[in-house]
């Protein structure tokens, strides 16, 4: 995965910049709360909340385990509806396509909307190395490329900018990439779109290619789904005459119907609506009634790996793959609020990047060993994660891994990971550990979180953890680990699992 | 190897622990979600509807059906709206009171003409109360996804209570996934700025709506 920023410390240096910095505090604070507190009320509307996030999460299972026969169902139903789909074993093999099939068009230029398989791969880097401008279009995204930053939020990812800031990134940049900002800005936020409206206007109307992710692809039908704010997806999925998106093997739910859960669950995990304002579905190039011209002429799907199978032949691991990327974790996490989202050195940041990114990337780096320790094991993460992924669970099998070494799957292949003893990793791992549990704020915070919700069990770490979690509680991992439910269940098929 | 057969090949090695099972797709998630919130008669369901729709800042108006048309050709004349996009499906009857140009939704006609369109008008597939959406799918009386896409003013006429669902549940069995949806909840808008919600990005930034019945 070359989605690792280059020359990013590990974990607990660029948390300690981050807490450094009183502007990102205040803003990570500020926003995570609001949504935090949003959030919790936008579920609460729904009765069936329990039943719906367990059936998301058992849809998303069994998809997982038979991943295989489902993968070329979406193949078939994709190619059926007149798209092409391309398969990328690595980053470099997706940006290759892509590129490709820029170039087959005759076009220099692309637009964008924000997709997080695609800023893992690199791919805007990648394009331009070889002559072609992306452009972003999502209002966050836009502010991030114009400053030349980084994002450090799945949904809000210019979340450390504030408005004066992001006034003078339009002032200083906008004319590089195109339409000026109007003459004399200020820093409302109503005006501060519209003049991103009409930046990114003069490029919609313009633009022969899109690229873009999905949130779900529905294998028995080749349905593609987008779930957004802005519009800036309609525009990217329905204008240019060519659309290309790339989108991890994961996104896959077997049925039309299973839309019906995640539909419910998304909008009100992520930005705490009972419907984010656009969704937009397609299948193939099939039209409407209106015939020729609405939409894409050619539609290309490149199947992402990129370290997704590596992640799948995990037993504990695996449950990473259910995510649907709403951040819920992201804006409970107590670490994550004091740190930062630049502090995970990934496209994928708070708890859900701390088992996701090394898993797809291996530990073999500072940053990766530090990540499963860039938590104090509050279990907020879990408890609000839609699809119940037992995020602690899997922190303390990773820790496990960094410590103690074992067999591990890279690229298809098994290798032995040797312990990291007296290595960088174990060095940068350690003080990870010590930057969490060191902060009595964010752990405190976290427990208090914790403790309204779920029963709080004392358990010991293993490996070096053992020390640190014998002097505090530490909530545990659920009664019953998702490895031996699986084994106990056969792979969830010969009882309904309790929601826990 | 193609990456195809390398990628699935991966997949079914990392499966391996998995013991088979042919566990039918309909038994493997338990469904014990509700189809909808709340027990609701018809008239409930579409003030709900207007409720949710009203949340998001879209604008809600009611009528009956012989008053549609004027009431077009208020919203119309109130926007100062000088051309409006028509979908060829279009019920003619709704704009004969409008004086307004009309300009035919053609595939010959690129995103700069649309964007020189000041308003559009359409019907809907289907609208859902709870979440307060509606949704297109480019159907005759609907158009092509574009046309409710790069104009900044959108009407749109509910048939309600007909068109009008409880649910997301509800809505989906509706909906035939071959063609192109949209689903829209009120206006576009960001919170990428310091998460203060602000309308009108890229989409229609405003969005009326008329349920009609
Ligand atoms: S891990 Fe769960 S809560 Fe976090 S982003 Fe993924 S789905 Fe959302």
């Amino acid at each position: 995965m070359s989605g690792t920023f280059v020359g990013m410390p590990a974990f607990p240096e660029a948390a300690r910049e981050a807490v450094a910095d009183p502007t990102l505090r205040g803003n990570l604070r500020h926003a995570t709360h609001t949504i935090r507190a949003k959030r919790a009320a936008a579920v609460a509307e729904m009765s069936d909340w329990v039943e719906l996030r367990e059936a998301g999460r058992r849809i998303k299972d069994h998809t997982l385990r038979r991943l295989d026969r489902y993968l070329v169902q979406l193949e078939e139903a994709v190619t059926a509806a007149g798209g092409t789909v391309h398969w990328a074993a690595d980053a470099d093999e997706a940006n290759r396509i892509v590129t490709r099939l820029v170039k087959e068009t005759g076009e220099s230029e692309v637009v964008k909307v924000k997709s997080m398989a695609t800023q893992e791969i690199g791919l805007n880097e990648a394009l331009e190395a070889e002559g072609i401008r992306a452009y972003e279009t999502d209002l966050a995204e836009l502010i991030v490329q114009l400053g030349r930053d980084r994002p450090s939020h799945i949904l809000v990812p210019a979340i450390h900018r504030n408005r004066g800031e992001i006034r003078d990134i339009f002032r200083a940049e906008m004319g590089e990439w195109g339409r000026p900002a109007p003459e004399g800005l200020t820093d409302t936020p109503a005006e501060l779109a519209e003049a991103a409206r009409l930046h990114l206007r003069e490029k919609f109307l313009r633009a022969k290619v899109g690229i873009s992710g999905a949130n779900f692809m529905v294998a028995e039908t080749g349905t593609l789904v987008v779930v957004e704010s802005e519009g800036n997806g309609r525009m990217c999925l329905t204008l240019p005459e060519t659309l290309i998106s790339v989108v991890g093997i994961e996104k896959i739910v077997p049925t039309w119907r299973d839309l019906e859960v995640f539909l419910q669950t998304l909008p009100r995990s992520s930005t705490a609506e009972r419907m984010n304002p656009y969704t937009s579905t397609w299948t193939g190039t099939r039209d409407g009634d209106a015939g020729e011209g609405d939409g894409p002429r050619t539609f290309h799907l490149v199947l992402l790996d990129n370290g997704r199978t590596d992640t799948l032949a995990d037993e504990v691991g695996r449950q990473a793959l259910r995510c649907i990327r709403c951040s819920a974790c992201l804006n409970v996490c107590p670490v994550y609020e004091r740190a930062g989202g630049h502090a995970y050195g990934s496209v994928y940041p708070g708890p859900i990047g701390a088992i996701l990114s090394p898993q797809l990337r291996g530990t073999g780096s500072e940053i990766d060993a530090s990540l499963p320790y860039a938590s104090s094991l509050c279990g907020a993460c879990y408890e609000v994660c839609p699809v119940a992924i037992d995020i602690p669970e899997v922190l303390v099998h990773l820790r496990e891994r960094v410590v103690e070494g074992g067999l591990v799957t890279r690229e298809g292949n098994k290798v032995v990971l040797k312990p990291a003893r007296g290595h960088a990793a174990e060095r940068a791992a350690m003080r990870a550990a010590r930057w969490a549990f060191s902060r009595p704020g964010a752990l405190r915070a976290g427990q208090r979180l914790a403790s309204r919700t779920r029963a709080l069990h004392p358990r010991t770490l293993p490996g070096p953890g053992r020390a640190w979690s014998a002097a505090r509680d530490l909530p545990a991992v659920p009664a019953e680990p998702f490895r031996d439910w699986w084994q106990r269940t056969n792979g969830g098929t010969t009882e309904e699992g309790t929601a826990k | 190897m193609s990456s195809r057969e390398l990628i699935l090949g991966r997949v079914r090695r990392a499966l391996a622990d998995v013991p088979p099972d042919d566990t039918p797709y309909e038994d493997a998630a338990p469904r014990g979600y509700l189809r909808e919130h709340g027990a609701r008669g018809a008239e409930e369901t579409v003030a709900l509807l207007a409720e949710h729709l009203a949340d998001y800042r879209a604008i809600v108006h009611r009528c009956g059906e012989s008053e549609l048309p004027s009431l077009l050709a208020r919203l119309l004349a109130e926007r100062e709206a000088a051309t409006v996009l028509v979908p060829t499906g279009l019920d003619e009857t709704w704009l004969a009171e409008s004086d307004v140009t009309r300009v035919a939704d053609r595939a010959e006609s690129d995103a700069h003409e649309l964007d020189a369109v000041d308003s559009v008008v359409t019907a809907c597939a289907v609208a859902v109360a709870e979440t307060g959406t509606i949704v297109l799918d480019a159907g005759p009386d609907q158009g092509r996804r574009r046309i409710t896409l790069v104009p900044d003013h959108h009407i749109c006429v509910v048939r309600a209570p007909d068109q009008v669902v409880s649910s997301v549940p509800l809505a989906l069995e509706r909906l035939d996934p071959g063609r192109p949806l949209t689903w829209i909840s009120g206006p576009s808008a960001t919170s990428d700025i310091e998460l203060d919600r602000v309308e009108g990005v890229h989409g229609p930034r405003t969005l009326e709506v008329i349920l009609v019945g």
